[in-house]
């Protein structure tokens, strides 16, 4: 508990963007020998550091790698035990810390929660939050993506104990990080979860739909995926009474749901949640949903086609369909709800629309790194193996650094021969468009980097309660 | 006067306290883009800080007519103490609501707030020690006024009174300041902890209580 507030807390994502830039990445990294019980020399999974700091010798190196005491856990999405959000009215917190980086393992269903106070270089592992106790409080399993919400952590988990649905959300305390239960009420119809997020100015929580554990952990299941199978819906929720309010349907043939990116200044009500692929035409697309009256409507705003490709170049998955799908796995928007990033992780190209007017996108930027058939490469690299998947922008927008993994079952499927782990960089211009950084290129042998988080904060782990 | 000061200065304490709601009111002001949410929410939270406190004095009342005056001295210190040393261990706040908000939800929030943290319990060692003293008055109206004395129920309702005035316009002085020129970037830089803070002034109060 401190004395004045924790200064990585923002009131708002201006103030944010006005912050001194980040020095360090932390990046969860996983050996897919482990994640798929593969034999073999097995490596930990680990949370590592990357200096950040172009006047520091170390720029763009790994600083430290530091592993988790189990294998095969299969870390996914990390987040922060408390943010600007502690700067809320209705639940004011400021004087916690932002001091814990929990790391959800998709595997293990374990919760990994790493101290980087004493070193911020080489964090320590600190408490472990065990499967057993997120199931028999909760009531869940494989724990994915957390946000630092105003009273607590919120964790969301793809399915129960047994691996099947329903998915749903649970909250640990941000300091004890004890289970203090689920989070739904009144679930309604949903059913698949994966992503969540929330307008806390309109008291308004959001989720998406992946897949249960089973339709999941063994990879892409083609039947499951052209009998329309996975989610392909967006449910919203009233985050005071934990209520369903209303299912918005993107139609069977978008399948996958997956990454939720509301408007970060809170007075505003819309946001865009990324669609992995049609089964129509393997099209991937950004659908924006916005107030309608006093309902919610969503509607397609980008769609990215796939491109025609040999099939002697295709993996087996692929061959039949002759092109490569562009597979928007993640997308994210700047602090001032300008621009949106938009991984292409299946054709390799990370792409930059410029979002002021949310209802029409315009195609800023894009630059290759990778793709299952074009293997663009790096100044410093030869031809790459996937793709810009996992995307993280700067508090202040002019930075945006990306992985290359996705999970590992999947990896598997779209990139055969591995895809040999990666972390590249980009430089945005001031009024939109993005070069990639030719001195930043991290190499990660035989690790997957998958996601990365900022130092102190970055575009998707805070919320704000003032504009 | 002593104890009608006191209680107006702690008055002016919980007003600024951005927990007790200043700073909900101009988050709501900020929300609606307007200064008139600012002022239409300074009603509510008022009015709910002023009901926890008129409870902690009616069962104040009930127990003077009740207990030994010397036990519930020591009652009240020693609950003070302990609720102090409790939210310096554990400093919690209630969760009731969200962002969107109306007179009913902060009118209850800011009671729950103001319990949950002792605001009233924070009182009683005043209305304990200031019993004998009559309301200060000024002015030709003075001599009914004159015998107000703390310990009567006209007098608590007095004393609800002068402790709300003084937090609501304090909690109004900072967020009209806030909203209108300083701007939420001085959360980042003005806010200590006043839990701790609040938290001591649990304990202090629970001392005097027994000292005096």
């Amino acid at each position: 508990m401190r004395f004045r507030p924790d200064p990585t807390f923002y009131p708002s994502p201006r103030l944010a963007m006005e912050a001194p830039p980040e020095r360090l990445a932390y990046v969860t990294a996983l050996d897919a020998g482990a994640a798929l019980k593969r034999p073999g020399e097995l490596r930990h999974d680990a949370l590592t550091v990357v200096d950040l700091d172009p006047r520091s010798p170390a720029y763009g190196t790994l600083v430290s790698v530091n592993e988790l005491p189990t294998y095969g856990d299969e870390l996914h999405h990390s987040g922060w035990n408390a943010c600007s959000a502690a700067l809320c009215p209705y639940a004011p917190h400021p004087h916690v810390e932002r001091r814990f980086l929990l790391l959800p393992a998709l595997r293990s269903s374990n919760i990994f929660v790493f101290d980087v106070k004493p070193d911020p270089r080489r964090p320590e592992l600190v408490h472990t939050v065990r499967a057993e106790e997120i199931a028999k409080r909760a009531g869940y399993s494989r724990p994915h993506t957390l946000h630092c919400g105003p009273d607590g952590i919120y964790v969301s988990a793809l399915g129960g104990p047994d691996g099947d649905g329903p998915g749903g959300i649970f909250v640990l305390d941000c300091e004890s990080f004890d289970v203090l239960g689920r989070w739904e009420i009144d679930r309604g119809p949903q059913f698949l979860h994966y992503d969540f997020w929330w307008h806390l100015g309109h008291d308004t929580l959001l989720t998406s739909e992946w897949g249960t554990p089973k339709m999941i952990e063994d990879g892409v299941n083609p039947e499951l995926l052209l009998g329309k199978k996975y989610g392909h819906r967006v449910h919203v929720w009233d985050l005071r009474k934990r209520k369903h309010l209303q299912a918005l349907d993107l139609g069977d043939e978008h399948q996958m749901a997956l990454e939720l990116r509301p408007a970060h200044d809170p007075t505003k009500a819309y946001g865009f949640v990324g669609v992995v692929v049609s089964v129509k035409d393997l099209s991937a697309s950004i659908w924006l949903w916005h107030r309608d009256g006093d309902r919610w409507a969503i509607r397609k705003v980008i769609e990215v086609p796939a491109e025609p490709a040999d099939p002697d170049l295709l993996p087996p998955l692929l061959k039949g369909f002759k092109a490569v799908p562009p597979l928007i796995t993640d997308i994210n928007l700047s602090l001032d709800d300008r621009f949106l990033y938009v991984s292409c992780w299946g054709t390799g190209e990370l792409r930059q629309y410029d979002v002021s007017d949310p209802f029409h996108p315009k195609l800023a930027g894009s630059v290759h790194l990778g793709g299952i058939v074009r293997r663009a490469a790096h100044r410093r690299s030869g031809p790459l193996r996937g793709g810009p998947q996992m995307v993280e922008v700067s508090r202040d927008g002019r930075r945006v650094y990306f992985t290359n993994s996705l999970y590992a079952s999947w990896d598997e499927q779209f990139y055969p021969e591995g895809v040999g782990g990666w972390m590249a960089k980009v430089d945005v211009a001031a009024g939109g468009g993005i070069t990639v950084d030719p001195e930043f290129f991290v190499d990660f042998g035989a690790l997957r980097p998958h996601q990365v988080r900022l130092e102190g904060g970055d575009a998707s782990s805070d919320s704000f309660c003032y504009p | 006067m002593m104890p009608w000061l006191t209680l107006a200065l702690l008055g002016a304490y919980h007003g600024v306290n951005p927990g007790m709601g200043w700073l909900f009111a101009v988050a709501l002001g900020l929300q609606e883009k307007s200064s008139g949410a600012v002022r239409r929410a300074l009603v509510p939270i008022a009015l709910g800080h002023a009901a926890s406190i008129g409870l902690t004095v009616a069962l104040l009342g009930v127990g003077l007519a009740s207990v030994p005056a010397a036990a519930l001295r020591w009652l009240t210190a020693a609950a003070l103490v302990a609720f102090g040393v409790l939210k310096l261990v554990r400093p919690r706040h209630p969760r009731w609501v969200g962002m969107r908000v109306g007179f009913r939800d902060l009118t209850w929030w800011s009671f729950l707030m103001a319990t949950a943290h002792g605001a009233g319990l924070m009182l009683i060692p005043v209305f304990l020690l200031g019993e004998g003293n009559p309301a200060p008055c000024h002015g030709g109206g003075c001599h009914n006024a004159a015998g107000l004395s703390l310990a009567s129920p006209l007098g608590y309702l007095a004393a609800v009174l002068v402790h709300t005035a003084a937090m609501m316009a304090a909690a109004a002085a900072v967020a009209f300041v806030v909203y209108h020129k300083l701007g939420v970037a001085i959360l980042r830089t003005a806010w200590f902890n006043l839990d701790r803070a609040w938290a001591v002034a649990l304990i202090v109060a629970g001392v005097i209580a027994v000292l005096l």
